[in-house]
């Protein structure tokens, strides 16, 4: 009993066999199937090497929901960077009352993505949704808009909403790394007579660099991940008009059998993941560490 | 001046806070509206008069008492899965350097960066392959699997906290390594596991893509995936929606909250001190 519990074998195993059952295997699932030719109802027809890459290429829909992606994840990402610094200096700031309004934060973090979602869809429905009274109150609007009718206007909220969820996280990682900076670095800084402005720009962002390109690389890969904003309030739609690749990826396999050409695009997908991956452990400098 | 100062940015803290309790207080107006003034043109801002009695009968208006039944069994075996599972992991990797440490922790690294989502294809041809569709089991590997790396970070942390002394002195005394850690070191590193088992528990119980997938009767259905069947094209009982809702947010928000402190340093990998 001693000796087997001496080495890495025992204490490691259980955590690796999950590793490799639920998260490795899958991605290896994932490719073989892109290579299937697969019936509508799941049946394996043979190898048919790249022709579902082929198809996917043709789709019609591809490139609309590629072009979105890229617009989503940069405007999605910058605009929560910008705003959690704001933030972040904010909560980092000593006044009455702060503690709650970083209850207030956690709220959207903690709850379920879907149900957040959710009562967006019922704050900008058409008819019965509080947005347009406040607007039409304000006479900022003259009649009801149908907002998650129509790409041009649901797509702008699918963003805000996307913003408004990522923020919280960001917001506290950016506070965590405002707390690593010594108190006497500003103190040293007001000594010489340097102006907040000035401070901020060569002491505080300096120093939050890490901070910075960890949570941008976290949220470009949950912002290209996103799904259940889009699936509860639009769907991706109407038709294809705001998927992403990630929801096209869903809704190919799932909604129109297209389980080659959806496979295909989630090697894609997961390609594109991996980029993000490899500079994440670049930016946490974990491939410079001595890890053994 | 400085009372100035403090007044304008309690001023701005309150604005910020209200702009992210928005959607949560606009669910709980429509929570608390009678069912017959739910859908007025145009929206009133608050209900002629406060209805409680959504919160008693939207258990009768569907399965709904069956999928939080469901959430709590696959999120709770998760969590006890991922416990299972990282504590001894967690606690190897902080106490022994070893060939292969770097593999193993790039390998749990990758665990937390890979979300399900980009990967729902893989997953749902491995556990059709595996007879595994609409079952707990599956949906509770998926969530264990795929939250593992937060907790083997986090513990791994408080675990090298830890000074090894305090262990070598019981083992002197004849603990063996496993009694050690269960009886001095895990204690010790309390506020470690409940971090993990809160996050673990929360991040389950939130999670959708994998349960909308993997799950296609109300048997094994949990909330997330129930509650988007109720929004239909015609009248959606949004009171409904929404009373069930917030009692599946309000816990979560609370225990959420007892872990603020850890939470960054468990979702960056120990980057951020």
């Amino acid at each position: 009993m001693k000796k087997l519990l001496a080495g890495p074998v025992p204490w490691l195993t259980p955590m690796l066999v999950l590793i490799f059952g639920v998260v490795l295997w899958p991605v290896f699932e994932m490719i073989r199937t892109s290579t299937l030719e697969i019936s509508g109802s799941g049946k394996e027809k043979g190898f048919v090497g790249l022709e579902n890459y082929r198809e996917l290429f043709e789709n019609s829909n591809l490139a609309g929901a590629f072009a979105r992606t890229i617009f989503w994840v940069v405007v999605v990402v910058v605009i929560t960077m910008l705003l959690s610094l704001f933030l972040a200096q904010l909560l980092n700031t000593e006044f009455p009352g702060r503690r709650y309004v970083r209850w207030a934060l956690i709220v959207p973090w903690a709850s379920s993505l879907i149900m957040t979602a959710t009562s967006f869809r019922w704050m900008l429905d058409g008819y019965y949704g509080i947005l347009n009274r406040v607007l039409l109150d304000l006479g900022l609007i003259d009649d009801a808009v149908e907002w998650l009718g129509s790409a041009s206007t649901s797509f702008p909220w699918l963003i805000v909403v996307a913003i408004f969820v990522s923020l919280p996280f960001t917001t506290f990682v950016m506070i965590a790394g405002l707390q690593t900076i010594p108190g006497d670095l500003y103190e040293a800084a007001r000594v010489d007579g340097a102006r907040p402005v000035k401070t901020y720009f060569s002491i505080t962002l300096p120093l939050l660099v890490t901070s910075i390109s960890v949570a941008t690389v976290i949220n470009l890969i949950n912002v290209f991940n996103q799904f259940p904003i889009i699936w509860v309030m639009t769907g991706g739609g109407p038709g294809y008009d705001t998927d992403t690749t990630t929801t096209l990826m869903y809704k190919l396999a799932f909604r129109s059998q297209e389980i080659g050409q959806s496979a295909a695009l989630s090697v894609l997908n997961f390609a594109v993941i991996l980029i993000f991956v490899y500079i994440y452990l670049r930016a946490t400098g974990f491939t410079k560490q001595k890890q053994d | 001046m400085k009372l100035a100062k403090k007044t304008s940015l309690a001023v701005t803290g309150f604005f910020v806070a209200a702009i992210f309790l928005i959607p949560y207080i606009r669910m709980l107006i429509t929570a608390l509206t009678p069912a017959n003034e739910v859908f007025e043109i145009p929206a009133n801002y608050l209900p002629t008069s406060f209805d409680f009695s959504n919160f008693f009968t939207v258990w009768d208006s569907g399965p709904v008492a069956r999928y939080i039944l469901n959430t709590v069994i696959i999120a709770g075996a998760a969590t006890l899965v991922v416990l299972i599972v990282a504590v001894p992991a967690a606690y190897y990797l902080a106490r022994f350097r070893f060939k292969g440490r770097g593999l193993v922790l790039l390998l749990v690294l990758a665990t937390q960066m890979f979300a399900p989502t980009s990967m729902v294809i893989g997953i749902y041809r491995e556990f059709v392959a595996l007879g595994l569709v609409n079952t707990y089991l599956a949906l509770i590997l998926v969530n264990a699997a795929f939250n593992l790396a937060f907790s083997v970070w986090i513990l791994t942390g408080f675990f090298s906290g830890i000074p090894e002394e305090i262990e070598e002195a019981a083992m002197l005394d004849g603990c063996s390594r496993f009694n050690v850690l269960r009886r001095i070191t895990l204690p010790l590193a309390l506020p470690g596991l409940l971090t993990a088992i809160i996050f673990t528990f929360i991040a389950a119980w939130n999670e959708f893509v994998i349960a909308l997938t993997l799950t296609s009767s109300p048997d094994v259905r949990p909330l997330t995936v129930g509650i988007t069947g109720f929004i239909g094209l015609y009248e959606t009982q949004w009171h409904y929606i929404f009373a069930v809702s917030l009692v599946a947010i309000i816990p979560v928000v609370i225990l959420f909250i007892s872990i603020e402190k850890w939470l960054v340093s468990g979702l960056t990998a120990g980057s951020i001190k």
